[in-house]
């Protein structure tokens, strides 16, 4: 590298040593559960098809309500009939009269007359956890850290897809924008205000009534969400950059105006662009989450976290771990990627400090 | 200031009528009203009647007048669930939803405000460290599991709160905290940033200087300023509220819009869809539009940028 001149401050570059150095010392304050939590996150999605243990989709009824590993037998709800129970409904009813009945009365300290056909009754539950589903199972019998797996792998390839397409667009937007000025400016930033002061969560209501919960649908919604964020990041760099002289050089070269946008202000952009995708990865996968918990998201049975809290949540005096476990999930992806986006950006582009 | 405001207003009105017509072409794209709106056994006059009054004879755009001249006078059409006007099944909703806003800005802001301050003044102090966790959960965490996860502890292990529904003073509480949560993280932060802000600045040193005791610097000196950003941001966030509180009134049964809106996705119910999401677009914008005015009237460096 030789020196260059830059707003006619003759640069010269680091020694080999001082950069290595500063480098080093930026890596230790890498956060390291952080980026341990991601890596494994990231490694589970990737390969959920061949390391899940069990299949996300089908289930088998009589494994369902299994609780974690570590729990013991839990007690369960049913309704008491009459008649004999067969089949799955064992789980679900228990017949009155029956050993298993009066064993149930008789631990919670009722008295069979009060209760009658049609009632819920907790019934001492015959399942404790296995190593088979460490997670436990749902209310279908369907392995919970299978699906968690596979739910890490829609979560990813929404995000991938969201931050490609949004990123891009908005990238793109932002630097035409920041280039030209003047009224393709102003045109593309009043966009800008009004896509973001659109409640796009509540919108998205509306085309999930009227087109039908879709992956395609919901990559769509969180690209219109990204895009005006790199938009606005890449103009603000932009408007900075645009006046160097390096940028008046290639100019007076001979260079176009779309070689000067891709080559010569698209390396200066980079390293905010990665900060600023890091950071909203984590808002991806929120709304994301939040939409499926709504039954607007990527449509069953294909396993989302989202979806899969919901479908605990009317079971959570007897099933905890059906929505916990996801739950926690997205918890801890999401102050992962927090913590290695605030460390990214510290390293990257401090100046971004200000802006959050 | 007349130029920013006369501009801010002009966006407002424009994002209302892009959303209109978002909900005006969807509506159109999932296929003719009328069968939704009719019941199956409607005769051929009724359907025709109905034609003419949605004014389906009649081109896309003059359609879309209609369409707008109705919803600026309220009427989204009936519901299709309940038979009777939207507005109506709405307006029932409405105060549940104010409510529960309310209620958590009011505890987003005792906790957040307080904790902010005492984590700027007290640095690296164990106020610090608790304010940091709040602020990481609840920037974290999806709203629905911390609703799920606070039913599960204090209304189904410990039973000292209603899980859901809308009943007495206590129904409120679990909810309102969820809704409450994100708002306590963003409002400590900001507090705590521009505290630290106020606490670097020159009339601060010169009331040190002049020996101004540590309490009065705090409470009377700084804290004035960097209450600023914290009632722009309580502003802000009345609109933001209003739309969390979709999440937030599913997890919890409570019978505000937000779940009147979920509910009206399920079933397709779309005169009364549309209404709501009209409508939380108008409060989402005009909280929005008079925080800005009040900043700018607050701030001069607002309005010639």
């Amino acid at each position: 590298m030789a020196s260059g001149v830059a707003n006619g401050i003759i640069v010269t570059p680091e020694p080999r040593g001082v950069r290595v150095r500063r480098m080093a010392r930026r890596l230790r304050r890498l956060p390291l559960i952080p980026v341990s939590i991601l890596l494994v996150l990231v490694v589970c999605g990737i390969t959920a098809p061949w390391i899940s243990p069990e299949d996300p989709v089908n289930g088998d009824l009589n494994d369902n309500f299994l609780p974690p590993a570590w729990q013991g037998a839990d007690s369960i709800p049913k309704t008491v009939v009459e008649g004999e129970v067969t089949g799955y409904r064992r789980l679900l009813d228990v017949q009155i009269g029956s050993p298993e009945f009066e064993e149930a009365v008789a631990a919670r300290g009722l008295s069979a007359e009060e209760i009658q056909v049609g009632d819920e009754l907790l019934v001492e539950g015959d399942k404790s956890g296995s190593t088979r589903f460490f997670f436990g199972t749902d209310e279908l019998g369907r392995d919970i850290l299978s699906r968690i797996f596979h739910g890490a792998r829609i979560s990813l390839i929404v995000a991938a897809i969201t931050l490609g397409v949004g990123g891009t667009i908005g990238t793109f937007a932002g630097l035409v924008s920041g280039y030209y000025g003047g009224w393709v400016d102003e045109l593309i930033m009043r966009l800008v205000d009004i896509v973001l002061s659109i409640p796009i969560l509540l919108v998205t209501l509306v085309l999930v009534a009227s087109l039908g919960a879709s992956f395609e649908l919901i990559v769509g919604v969180l690209s219109l969400i990204l895009w005006p964020l790199f938009a606005r990041v890449t103009r603000g760099e932009v408007l900075q950059l645009k006046n160097m002289d390096y940028v008046a050089l290639a100019r007076v070269s001979g260079a176009g105006s779309l070689r000067i946008m891709v080559f010569h202000l698209l390396p200066g952009v980079f390293n905010t662009l990665i900060v600023i995708a890091t950071l909203n990865v984590g808002v991806v996968i929120l709304v994301e989450a939040s939409l499926s918990f709504l039954g607007a998201g990527v449509p069953p049975p294909t396993p989302a976290w989202g979806s899969m809290v919901a479908d605990g949540q009317d079971h959570l005096a007897t099933a905890w771990w059906i929505s916990t476990m996801p739950g926690l999930a997205i918890a801890l992806t999401v102050i992962s990627l927090n913590l290695f986006g605030d460390w990214l950006r510290d390293t990257l582009d401090p100046r971004l400090r200000q802006l959050n | 200031m007349q130029r920013y405001l006369v501009r801010r207003i002009l966006i407002t009105i424009i994002t209302v009528l892009a959303v209109s017509v978002i909900i005006f072409a969807l509506a159109r794209a999932a296929g003719d009203p009328r069968y939704l709106l009719l019941p199956v056994r409607a005769t051929e006059e009724q359907f025709d009647a109905l034609g003419k009054k949605l004014g389906l004879d009649k081109s896309y755009p003059h359609q879309y007048w209609i369409f707008l001249k109705d919803m600026v006078q309220g009427d989204f059409g009936d519901s299709i669930v309940d038979r009777r006007p939207a507005i109506d099944v709405i307006g029932e909703r409405i105060q549940a939803t104010f409510e529960l806003a309310a209620a958590a800005l009011v505890w987003s802001t005792m906790v957040g405000v307080p904790l902010g301050i005492l984590s700027a003044v007290r640095r690296d102090s164990i106020f610090d460290r608790v304010g940091k966790v709040i602020a990481l959960i609840g920037q974290s965490a999806p709203p629905f599991w911390i609703g799920i996860m606070l039913i599960f502890f204090f209304a189904v292990r410990l039973e000292w709160l209603p899980p859901t529904g809308r009943e007495d003073f206590k129904s409120i509480i679990l909810p309102a905290i969820t809704l409450g949560w994100w708002f306590v993280a963003v409002n400590m932060r900001l507090i705590r940033s521009a505290m630290l802000d106020v606490l670097d600045s020159e009339y601060i040193k010169l009331a040190r200087a002049k020996g101004a005791s540590q309490r009065s610097i705090v409470w009377k000196h700084a804290l004035k300023n960097a209450l600023i950003p914290a009632l722009t941001f309580a502003g802000i966030s009345l609109g933001s509220l209003v739309t969390g509180s979709v999440v937030v009134e599913l997890v919890f049964a409570w019978p505000g819009l937000g779940r009147l809106a979920v509910q009206s996705m399920y079933t397709s119910d779309y005169p009364v869809l549309q209404g709501v999401v009209i409508i939380f677009t108008l409060m989402y914008l005009t909280s929005a539009l008079l925080v800005d005015i009040l900043y700018a009237y607050i701030d001069p460096r607002i309005r010639y940028a």
